[in-house]
C-alpha cells in the first residue's frame, strides 16, 4: 500500500483507489448482492416488506424448475426449455462468431499492412456507432418478408416466394452473431498481434501447410485472447434483449426475455431476481467449466 | 565442382527501390559461404529470396541445378535460421527441432529419435524435454540449429543469427558453427555484417554495398587484394590515401599525395588482371594500419615518412597510434602493446615506413564509413 502510494503519488493512488472502489463496490457488488437478496424475497406489496410475511424463501428457484404449484407438469419445461435454448444456441453463437472473427483478426494482426490493417480496424468500429436497437432493427428490414434480400432473391428468379426469416430465426442467429463481433476480433487481434511473424516464416521453412502452422504455432500463442473474446461474447449473447426483442419469431424467446417480463410486465422483481441469478451464476459455471477443459488461466485472459 | 547454389543476375525491388541489383554468384556444394555488407545493403533480402520468401524481380535462382522459380518456402530443400532464431516458445526442446517431421506427419517415436540425434549433434544431449525459455543463449543458438538440420536441408540458411550473443560466446559459437557445418557437410551461406565473423569461418565472401556485389573471393583474397575501396575500408581497417599518379612502372605505380612520393602496387581486378592506371589519374593507396610500422635503424622500406602524433589509444593486445602528416593526410598505425611508445609520446614526431607490396593503389570510389 505503501509503495503503491509513494510510486503513484497522493493524487493519483487516491484517485485511482476511490474510483475502482466505487465501481467495484456500488455498481456492481452491492447492486448484485441486493439482487442476489431479493431473489429469495416472497413478491409482496412494497408495505407489508420488513413484516411478517417477509421471510426467505425458494418459491421463485421453485417456479423456474417445477412452475407454478397448480400445474400438473414434472418441470418447467417452458422456463427451463427457453433456458437450456438460450445457453445452447449462445455456445453455438459464440463457436460461428470465432470461425467467422478468427481469419479476419489473423489478416489485419499478421497479413495486412499497416495502412490496410488502420483501415479495416476503422471500418470494422465505425459500424458500431450506430447502436445495437437500431442495427437490429436495420436486419429486420433486410431478412422481413418483403425486405432487401427476399426481394434480390425473388429479381434474381432463384426463388418464387419470399423466405420467412424471420421465423426461421435466421434474422436472430445473423443479428446475434453480428451484435458482438468486435468483442471477439478484438482479444483475437490483440493476441495475435503479439505473435512474431519470424514464427510463421519459421514453420513454413519447415515445411509446415498454412493449416498446420495456425494449429500448432498461432493459435496455442493466442488461445488466452480466444478464450477472452469467446468468453466476452458468450456471456453477452446469452445476456442479450434488444437483438432477440427485436429479431426474434414469435416463438422463440430468450432467457433474458423472460426476466424482463417477470420485472416489467408482471411486476414481480423477487422472481425476475431469481431467473437472472440463475443465468448469470449457470453462465459462469459454464465458461469456468470450459477454462479448465481447455487449460486456460484466468489471469491469462486479462493479459 | 557442381554449383549447389546459383544466382543469375537476380535483382529485388521494392517499387522503385532495388534492394538488390542483379547479383550473380556461383555457390558451390559443401561450401561456407558469406555475404558481408552493412546494414541495408540487400544481403538479407538476397537470403530471403533464396530461402522462398520473396520472388526475384529479376533474374533466376537455382538450387542443384533446378529453378526455384514459383518454389514456395516450405517446399524447398534450404533451411533458414532466423535472426532472432525464431525458436517455438511453447514447445519443448524436442518439439521444436522435431517440428519439421511432425508436420510431415512422422511419428512420434520416430520423431524422438531424430531429435535426439540431433540434440547430440549440437552437444545438447539430454536436453530434449525442456522447454525453450530454460536453455542460455547460446543452447538455443545449438537448438536452431539442430532444428534447421532436421528436414536435413541441401542449403543452410543463416541471417546473422550470432548477433544477439555477447563477445566471447560469439567467438565461441563461430568456432562451432564451422565444426557442424563440417561435420554434416552441406552447404551454409551465412549473413553479416561482422567482418571478423565472415573472416573468421567462410570458404568464400561476397561482399555487398548498395543492392551491388562489390567483390567475391576468399577471405585472404578480399582482405589483402580488395577490388573497391568500399571493399578496402569495410573489410579491415584501412589507410586511405588520396593522391595522384606520377609514374607507372608495369604493375607498380608511384602515387604522390600531397607533395610526397610513395610506391605502391596497383589493385587487383581478380582473376589475375589488375588496374591499369596513367601519369595523372586520381587514385587511392591503401596502407593497413598493421602493414604500418615504427621505422628503426636496422630494416629499411621502400616507403619511409614522418607524422606528427595525435593519440595513442590503448586496445588490449595492440596499441593504435593515431598521426597526422603536416596536418591534412591522416594515418593510424597499430602495433603491439609489447613495443614501447614513450620515446614517441615525448617526441611528437613519428617514423613510419611500409613495403610498397602492402600498398594497394585503387580508382577513387566511395569508402565504407565517410
Amino acid at each position: 500500500m505503501n509503495y503503491f502510494f509513494n510510486k503513484n503519488g497522493p493524487l493519483i493512488s487516491t484517485y485511482l483507489i476511490i474510483s475502482i472502489g466505487f465501481w467495484l463496490v456500488f455498481l456492481i457488488i452491492i447492486p448484485q448482492l441486493y439482487m442476489f437478496d431479493l431473489s429469495f424475497r416472497p413478491n409482496i406489496p412494497s408495505l407489508l416488506r420488513g413484516g411478517p410475511d417477509d421471510v426467505y424463501t425458494l418459491t421463485h428457484y421453485k417456479h423456474f424448475l417445477f412452475g407454478s404449484e397448480t400445474s400438473g407438469e414434472s418441470y418447467n419445461y417452458v422456463d427451463v426449455g427457453v433456458f437450456k435454448d438460450t445457453l445452447l444456441i449462445a455456445v453455438l453463437i459464440t463457436f460461428i462468431n470465432l470461425c467467422f472473427c478468427y481469419p479476419i483478426a489473423f489478416y489485419i494482426a499478421k497479413v495486412a499492412s499497416a495502412n490496410t490493417a488502420r483501415l479495416l480496424i476503422v471500418s470494422l468500429i465505425i459500424p458500431f456507432w450506430i447502436n445495437e436497437l437500431l442495427r437490429s432493427f436495420a436486419l429486420r428490414i433486410l431478412f422481413a418478408g418483403e425486405g432487401f434480400i427476399n426481394n434480390v432473391l425473388i429479381k434474381l428468379g432463384l426463388i418464387d416466394n419470399g423466405i420467412n426469416f424471420i421465423a426461421m430465426d435466421v434474422a436472430l442467429y445473423t443479428g446475434l452473431n453480428y451484435a458482438y463481433i468486435l468483442l471477439m476480433i478484438f482479444p483475437l487481434y490483440n493476441a495475435m498481434d503479439t505473435l512474431d511473424k519470424n514464427q510463421l516464416e519459421a514453420a513454413e521453412d519447415l515445411g509446415s501447410s498454412m493449416l498446420k502452422t495456425h494449429f500448432r504455432i498461432v493459435i496455442p500463442h493466442a488461445k488466452a485472447g480466444i478464450a477472452s473474446g469467446c468468453t466476452m461474447v458468450f456471456m453477452l449473447t446469452a445476456g442479450a434483449l434488444a437483438t432477440p426483442v427485436v429479431l426474434s419469431s414469435p416463438n422463440t424467446f430468450w432467457f433474458t426475455q423472460l426476466i424482463y417480463q417477470w420485472f416489467n410486465m408482471n411486476d414481480n422483481w423477487p422472481r425476475g431476481a431469481a431467473y437472472s441469478v440463475m443465468l448469470l451464476s449457470v453462465s459462469v459455471v459454464f465458461v469456468l467449466l470450459m477454462m479448465k477443459i481447455f487449460k486456460v488461466k484466468i489471469g491469462e485472459i486479462v493479459r | 565442382m557442381s554449383a549447389d547454389v546459383e544466382l543469375q543476375n537476380v535483382s529485388v525491388s521494392f517499387g522503385n527501390f532495388y534492394a538488390a541489383k542483379n547479383v550473380s554468384v556461383k555457390i558451390e556444394k559443401g561450401e561456407f559461404f558469406s555475404f558481408l555488407g552493412p546494414s541495408g545493403c540487400g544481403k538479407t533480402t538476397l537470403l530471403r529470396a533464396i530461402s522462398g520468401f520473396s520472388e526475384p524481380s529479376d533474374g533466376k535462382i537455382l538450387i542443384g541445378n533446378q529453378d526455384m522459380a514459383g518454389i514456395g518456402a516450405n517446399k524447398r530443400p534450404t533451411s533458414l535460421i532466423f535472426q532472432n532464431l525464431a525458436l517455438f516458445p511453447l514447445m519443448s526442446v524436442a518439439d521444436n527441432i522435431a517440428f519439421s517431421l511432425e508436420v510431415r506427419g512422422t511419428g512420434k517415436v520416430q520423431r524422438r529419435k531424430r531429435a535426439d540425434e540431433l540434440l547430440e549433434l549440437v552437444a545438447l544431449t539430454g536436453q530434449g524435454d525442456k522447454k525453450v525459455h530454460e536453455l542460455s543463449g547460446g543452447q538455443r543458438q545449438r537448438v536452431a540449429i539442430a532444428r534447421a538440420l532436421a528436414i536435413e536441408p541441401e542449403v543452410l540458411l543463416l541471417d546473422e543469427p550470432l548477433s544477439a550473443l555477447d563477445l566471447k560466446l560469439r567467438q565461441k559459437m563461430r568456432t562451432e558453427l564451422r565444426e557442424i557445418q563440417k561435420r554434416v557437410g552441406i552447404t551454409f551461406i551465412y549473413i553479416t555484417h561482422d567482418q571478423g565473423e565472415a573472416l573468421t569461418m567462410s570458404d568464400r565472401i561476397a561482399v555487398m554495398n548498395q543492392g551491388e556485389l562489390e567483390q567475391i573471393g576468399s577471405c585472404h583474397n578480399v582482405y589483402e587484394s580488395p577490388r573497391t575501396p568500399f571493399v578496402a575500408t569495410f573489410v579491415g581497417e584501412n589507410n586511405a590515401f588520396y593522391g595522384t599518379v606520377s609514374a607507372v612502372n608495369g604493375d607498380m605505380v608511384n602515387v604522390s599525395v600531397d607533395g610526397t612520393n610513395y610506391l605502391a602496387k596497383a589493385g587487383s581486378l581478380g582473376e589475375g588482371t589488375k588496374y591499369t592506371f596513367k601519369k595523372n589519374d586520381k587514385v587511392i593507396m591503401f596502407v593497413r594500419p598493421e602493414s604500418i610500422f615504427l621505422k628503426d635503424q636496422n630494416n629499411q622500406a621502400d616507403n619511409v615518412f614522418t607524422a606528427n602524433l595525435k593519440a595513442i589509444e590503448f586496445e588490449g593486445n595492440l596499441k593504435n597510434i593515431y598521426m597526422s602528416i603536416d596536418g591534412k593526410q591522416n594515418v593510424r598505425c597499430s602495433v603491439s602493446n609489447a613495443i614501447d611508445t614513450t620515446d614517441l609520446s615525448n617526441s611528437k614526431k613519428v617514423e613510419l615506413k611500409f613495403s610498397s607490396r602492402d600498398a594497394v593503389v585503387l580508382p577513387v570510389g566511395p569508402l565504407a564509413v565517410d
